[in-house]
């Protein structure tokens, strides 16, 4: 097996008929994502196998203080691969792998680890990271590539937030996520082809998708919203966290989820905090950076102002007001997980009125005692509607305490609330926004371009 | 107003109350022992005559009553807020409520902002944990509620959950406390972890309302809370109906929100309910039919141990005595090693008690026939026996554990021992130990978990065992701990799991938990062929079972696997060869008389609660101590100790001077134990009087305890809350505590981060500290980048002049260069001082232990004493950072990137290249990055032929599990030393 420094490599050949299992974490986004790898040519696999084999395969190969997500996610593979589906010498094994900080930097190598103690050290793992820690041969992610992953994002943020403001109140069970399952065949077919995406398409994608959900069939009267944030596997997996959006259904809610472009965008604004605090990064690679950030939001803008403009549907935070509202809160030093973006989502939920909130994390999480349980009190004291539940998720804690204080939470939201809030779906004139869709950074707002202070 | 009837169905009880306008005319309240819905029907049966036939309303409320309301079709409402309900109907005067139930505990808080919030996860089973600590002592709950009361000191017992308050309680029923103190102490802990792990931040004050169970029936608890929350006797409300709250708020809700139905509806409905469909987290049954197990049974039946009737014996005999957590064995061998005597039970919290009269049976009927020429005892009770009784000589129980298992099986590859508290596994290579593996604290307890269990569901072990063989389900109830598993237990109750599932469902956990916890195997090609299992656990077949089940592999159980650690010392006794035994004689026995009496040493600032035993005949054994010094013996030569040095300097920094800019504060807690040289230099040069907070103790803890909003963080973090309210007494008005993302770089590894506690916890600080937000405060917390000296100087100015604005940015670079001169001073004295430790242990032929950790576990209050404890043995102590720039940064297979963890890893290398060194790991509680750093930690010594230590530390401090360990590796090397040299 070609190596570097005691990594096994994915090589050019291998590309040609090895199979990528990689772990799911947001089933819409991946579903995308995968379809685009497979257009240049990778032979991939999304990983569905869920259950209790999964979680003992976890254990087995993992330490079992190591946080839940990295047990599960290793787990997964594990028994994939014992499973007999797979030619173990055909495949190879993909992860994300953010840096940082925090434990969860440390992953891949966890699952390196887990291999050779099962036997299969010589599986290949492919980091996925924009930064390029660490390369193989076999596995490049183009430009062309990058912008076409970014929207792959950006519809999935969408279909999600859609698909979560029409499921509690279909008429017909089930057809929010036919017609999510629809659009995600068309626009894969759509980004088919090496070509850049073309942006006119795109927006004119956004405004077909939002009509067809605001054309769907629903009824009942609004329904209390949930928001869900928290580390972020937890946060969106359903395996994470015991299929938390369904229960919150059958309980007769309606869940709010921040979607996974706020993540990507916190990770560009800490490399703008890295240069402002720590004078990292030479001031062209800086200034690079800034054009980035200012590329994303106005893209996130894009969307939001799509969602508005049709008026049905509750658009999703924009990221530079999100930055803002955490003043006086938390500072954007705070890098390390999901660091000051946890507690911004919570702070955006409420001013969006989703004053309910399930703040998921795997036990033990070191940055959530921090930015998750470390700000509760502070959140509660100056938004006195607030009511949040941190729930944390583990192999060895039970699905009835989970549940029961989640209860416990939706029974205080139906005393706090009273009033019941206007039916998502009537057409309504939504304030103006408060915040202009200035695609510069916003200088007055984000503690980015604040004086150093604190 | 009609007739309204609430049902509280809870985890261990029912309670139902009838309210008729307004009225509470009949209540009820009883223990289900999981049949819920047979219980449920009982007692609305019971109370027909009240109903009657009149139409009413009826709601359900409980962690149990969700599943019968769902399943009966019938209103429910969260048990928590139907407390809220009826606490704002009958005391709308309440500030806070404080609510325990048999597994959660929860706290409402009225004013300054409604909230309602439930325990966390660790902090499960407050009911539950009261009743397995009154099993633990051999006493009824009610009995533990009078013994407490009658209380004469409270010693600190680990509140972060059930396991470690177990851990803590152990030892000290071991060390012979009294039972009364221990009484009080259980309910101290209950009180504890109730303030911690649900106030998270607010302050529990005003007028207090408690409710619930154990709230109701225990007078200590109520007294502890009183005691902790100093109430005034107005403001703490025990009221009747405590017990019954969640059931008469169910009854409010239910007026308001249910549908009226009649007595034959409501029992109707719950009688046809069918109860819910059995999770799917199903296991595979342990034998498949009664041929499976005479199989196995045979199989297992050819390890036995040959036997020899005492009374037919004669000739010199030796006695081994193993005083475990739980349980007290005794075996006499004869001089061909036949068992002559055994005897094992449970030690009822007495352990001195049980071996006397073992002893007065066993003695006489050697008189005149059988010589005893040797005795050793082990286990947690090794040092009380043998001064009660004059034990020939002692030796830990992990090594009896492996004299025993090789003298059963030569050719022995790996011997796992799971005794009632600790879990043991030793890899044998060589004819030496290869590696050792203990439990940390969450793998404690497994095996009595067991007992415990079977006792409260009213089995004794072996018939609850026997129950598990055959189970067709048996449930998965996870591994992490046994808080955890009881929950889970109580979740499959409610799902309808029988008695048989459950009991199987055990045995698989606690194995479970063994391989992947303790053993951390992947498969059992790792353990080798010849696997032997002993311990009192592994008596239960269906522990066993599951164990070769997990294991696909079979395995060997001694017939006496629960007497091992007896027989092991027998021969440790029989190889001292010595003429005559020591032990107590018959007339002496007689004269036995053993009294214990609590005290507090007071020979050094660890105040270490001392319990003096005292066996007539001016016999003494005080336990309790961390050294020497209150045993009275002559002082000792102070051997170097690198963690007493790195304190010491800290101290000499507390005199502080008036500076012309005022004080400035600095706490005293994580990275700052290490930093202090630099901002005390930097602040002192700009011309602050540095104020430092005082070294952490127990009462810093306390202090700051109530607004420590997460309680699974690590116990070095919470510590600071205390540090903050120090500084806050000392009338400091600046306190400065920076955020630190990265900290110095060391060219270690591939970078230099601190991890996320310790660099972001000023921000946690700021947030759930509300003094810090007083306008009078300054609480300055800016991010700063330490690593970089360059541009240090500039960044910090700009946070400061603000604050600051006489500091002019000259005056500040002069500070800067100061204070990274003291912090590179400071370091290099620090490695140059442990070199010369090093150099004195090898000039007086000491031993040396590389204790290694985090800076901050310099604070006595983190370590406990550990570093004495070690230097008792007659060990230099030498710290982390004094060897790990005596090599190569060591290349590792994960991220290497936090500078105090890299450390570790170098000094990991460097010690596996010294003969004469061993390390032992100091891992807290909570510590994530340690799961990381651990297994690699243990990997690089483990190659080079070095043995793994690590010790695992919160708030516990009793040094019992500790001193096993530090023993277990001394003894192991020695052993292994005598093996290589072919003695």
């Amino acid at each position: 097996m070609p190596e570097s420094e005691g990594r096994v490599l994915f090589t050019r050949e291998m590309k040609k008929d090895y199979t990528i299992l990689v772990p799911t974490m947001l089933p819409i986004h991946f579903k995308l994502m995968l379809n685009i790898l497979r257009e240049y040519g990778y032979k991939c696999e999304l990983l569905e196998n869920t259950g209790k084999s999964v979680v003992d395969a976890g254990l087995r190969n993992v330490h079992n203080d190591t946080c839940y997500p990295a047990l599960l996610v290793i787990g997964q593979m594990i028994d994939a691969l014992e499973s007999g589906k797979y030619d173990l010498h055909k495949v190879a094994l993909m992860i994300s792998q953010t840096g940082g900080g925090c434990r969860a930097s440390n992953y891949i190598h966890l699952l390196r680890k887990a291999l050779h103690k099962a036997g299969m050290g010589y599986i290949p793992v492919i980091s996925l990271s924009v930064g390029n820690m660490e390369s193989n041969p076999g596995f490049s992610l183009t430009p062309v590539m990058l912008d076409k992953i970014f929207y792959a994002i950006t519809y999935g943020d969408l279909l999600m937030l859609l698909h979560n403001q029409c499921r509690p109140y279909e008429v017909e069970p089930g057809s929010s996520e036919a017609l999510v399952d629809r659009w995600a065949a068309r626009l894969t077919e759509e980004m088919r082809g090496r070509g850049l995406v073309r942006y006119r398409q795109v927006k004119a994608n956004y405004r077909e998708i939002i009509r067809d959900f605001a054309a769907l069939p629903r009824q009942g009267s609004p329904k209390t919203r949930v928001g869900i944030v928290g580390e972020i596997y937890v946060k969106f997996s359903p395996l994470g966290n015991n299929n938390l959006e369904d229960f919150l259904l059958s309980e007769g809610a309606e869940a709010v989820v921040p979607g996974l472009m706020d993540f990507c965008l916190y990770c560009v604004y800490n490399l703008l905090m890295d240069h402002k605090l720590y004078g990292l990064h030479t001031k062209l690679r800086h200034k690079v950076f800034e054009f980035i950030y200012r590329f994303l939001i106005k893209k996130q803008w894009d969307v939001i102002e799509a969602v508005e403009e049709e008026g049905t549907f509750r658009p999703g935070g924009y990221f530079p007001h999100t930055v803002d509202l955490t003043k006086g809160y938390i500072g954007h030093g705070v890098k390390m997980g999901e660091g000051w973006l946890l507690t911004a989502e919570m702070l955006e939920l409420i001013e969006q009125g989703t004053c309910n909130i399930v703040c998921t994390q795997p036990f033990g999480c070191l940055p959530n005692h921090i930015v998750g349980k470390g700000m509760m009190r502070l959140i509660k004291e100056r938004n006195p509607q607030a009511n949040i539940v941190a729930v944390d998720y583990d192999p060895g804690a039970t699905r009835i305490n989970q549940e029961n204080r989640i209860k416990l939470m939706l029974a205080n939201a139906a005393a706090i609330e009273g009033a019941a809030p206007e039916a998502p779906w009537e057409k309504k004139n939504l304030p103006q926004t408060p915040y202009a869709p200035e695609y510069g950074l916003d200088e007055s707002a984000s503690d980015y371009a604040m004086s150093i202070k604190w | 107003m009609g007739m309204t009837i609430g049902i509280d169905i809870g985890a261990t009880t029912v309670k139902i109350v009838v309210v008729k306008s307004g009225d509470i005319v009949y209540e009820q309240y009883e223990r289900h022992l999981s049949q819920v819905r047979p219980k449920t029907l009982e007692l609305i049966r019971k109370a027909k005559d009240v109903i009657g036939d009149k139409p009413f309303t009826v709601a359900l409320s409980g962690s149990a009553g969700l599943g019968v309301a769902k399943a009966a079709n019938l209103p429910f409402v969260q048990e928590v807020f139907a407390t809220g309900e009826v606490i704002k109907t009958f005391e709308p005067d309440t500030d806070t409520v404080i609510e325990l139930g048999g597994e959660d505990a929860k706290i409402i808080f009225f004013t300054g902002g409604l909230e309602e919030r439930m325990n966390g996860s660790c902090a499960g089973g407050t009911g539950a944990f009261i009743d397995q600590m009154a099993t633990l002592l051999d006493v009824t709950p009610e009995e533990l509620d009078t013994l407490a009361l009658a209380s004469e000191k409270v010693y600190t017992i680990a509140s972060r959950c059930g396991v470690f308050a177990k851990s803590d309680i152990q030892p000290l029923l071991n060390q012979g406390a009294r039972h009364e103190d221990i009484a009080a102490s259980i309910f101290k802990a209950v009180v504890d972890q109730t303030i911690t792990g649900l106030a998270q931040g607010r302050r529990i004050t005003g007028k207090v309302v408690f409710l619930g169970g154990p709230l109701y029936f225990f007078k200590a608890l109520q007294r502890e809370f009183v005691r902790a929350l100093k109430l005034s006797p107005g403001n703490a409300v025990f009221p009747d109906m405590g017990r019954y709250a969640v059931a008469i708020g169910s009854a409010i809700y239910a007026e308001k929100a249910a549908q009226p139905m009649t007595y034959a509806e409501l029992v109707d409905r719950i009688e046809q309910a069918v109860g819910e469909a059995p999770s799917a987290k199903r296991l595979s049954p342990l034998f498949e039919n009664a041929d499976e197990y005479a199989a196995f049974l045979n199989r297992h039946a050819k390890a036995s141990v040959a036997h020899l009737p005492l009374d037919e014996y004669q000739g010199d005999a030796y006695l081994g005595i193993d005083c475990g957590s739980t349980t007290t064995k005794l075996v006499l061998i004869g001089e061909d090693g036949k068992i002559l005597y055994e005897y094992y039970a449970a030690n009822k919290g007495n352990p001195v008690e049980v071996i006397r009269s073992q002893l007065a049976e066993l003695l006489p009927r050697c008189e005149g026939r059988i010589r005893i020429r040797g005795s050793a005892a082990t286990g947690y009770g090794e040092d009380i026996i043998r001064h009660a009784f004059s034990v020939d000589a002692g030796l830990v129980e992990t090594m009896a554990h492996f004299r025993a298992a090789r003298h059963f099986n030569p050719d022995v590859d790996f011997i796992l021992d799971i005794g009632g508290q600790d879990i043991k596994c030793f890899r044998v290579r060589n004819d030496s130990i290869d590696s050792i593996m203990l439990n940390e604290a969450c793998s404690s307890g497994c095996g009595s978990f067991i007992s415990t269990f079977a006792q409260s569901m009213g089995y004794n072990v072996a018939e609850f065992a026997k129950l598990g063989l055959f189970a067709q389900y048996p449930v998965d109830l996870g591994s992490r701990c046994t808080v955890f598993m009881n929950s889970s237990v109580k979740q499959a109750q409610k799902e309808g799991a029988g008695v048989e599932d459950i009991s199987a469902g055990i045995s698989i956990s606690v194995v479970k938990n063994a391989i992947y916890k303790v053993i951390r195997a992947a498969s059992a090609d790792e353990l080798g062929k010849n696997i032997v299992v002993q311990g009192g656990t592994f008596y239960n077949d269906a522990v066993l079972r599951s164990f070769e089940l997990e294991l696909h592999r079979d395995v060997i159980r001694p017939s006496i696997a629960g007497l091992m650690g007896a027989y092991g010392a027998a021969l440790y006794a029989k190889s001292l060869g010595l003429e005559q035994s020591s032990l107590i004689s018959l007339e002496q026995l007689k004269e036995f008389v053993h009294t214990s009496k609590s005290a507090v040493c007071g020979l050094c600032g660890n105040h270490c609660n001392l319990t003096v035993n005292s066996f007539g005949g001016g016999k003494k054994y005080i336990s309790g101590n961390r050294c020497e010094r209150p045993l009275g013996q002559e002082k000792r030569e102070e051997l170097p100790n690198m963690y007493a040095y790195k304190l010491e300097k800290i101290r000499a920094l507390m005199d502080s001077k008036p500076g012309k800019r005022g004080t400035i504060g600095l706490p005293l807690g994580l990275n700052m134990l290490e930093n202090i040289p630099f901002w005390h230099a930097f602040f002192t040069e700009l011309g602050f009087e540095v104020v430092l907070s005082d070294i952490s103790t127990r009462d810093t803890y306390i202090k700051g305890q109530f607004s420590i909003p997460s309680d699974t963080v690590c116990y070095p973090a919470k510590l600071l809350h205390g540090h903050i309210q120090n500084l806050l007494e000392k009338g400091v008005t600046n306190i400065f505590y920076p955020c630190l993302t990265y900290n110095f770089d060391e060219h270690k590894g591939d970078n230099h981060f601190n991890c996320p506690v310790v660099a972001y916890y000023p921000e946690l600080l700021r947030a759930n500290v509300a003094e810090l937000s007083d306008a009078r405060i300054k609480f300055l917390y800016p991010h700063l980048g330490i690593h970089l000296e360059k541009t240090f100087a500039d960044k910090i100015y700009g946070q400061l002049w603000n604050d600051f604005p006489s500091l002019s940015l000259r005056e500040v670079r002069r500070a800067t260069r100061v204070a990274y001169e003291a912090y590179n001073a400071w370091m290099v004295d620090n490695k140059q001082k442990g070199r010369e430790a090093i150099a004195w242990a090898r000039e007086h032929g000491k031993k040396i232990v590389v204790l290694a950790g985090r800076p901050y576990h310099v604070d006595p209050e983190i370590n406990h004493g550990i570093d004495k404890l070690i230097a008792s043995f007659d060990i230099v102590v030498v710290s982390e950072d004094c060897v790990a720039d005596l090599v190569e940064p060591v290349k590792v297979h994960v991220l290497n990137q936090w500078t105090y963890h890299s450390r570790l890893y170098n000094a990991a290398k460097y010690v596996c290249s010294q003969p004469d060194m061993e390390l032992v790991q100091l891992v807290s509680f909570g510590c994530g990055i340690d799961a990381i750093t651990t297994d690699e930690v243990r990997e690089i010594l483990e190659r080079e032929g070095k043995l793994y230590t690590q010790l695992k530390i919160d708030e516990i401090t009793n040094l019992g599990a500790v001193r096993i360990r530090i023993r277990s590796l001394l003894e192991a090397v020695e052993e292994r030393r005598r093996a290589h040299a072919g003695v």
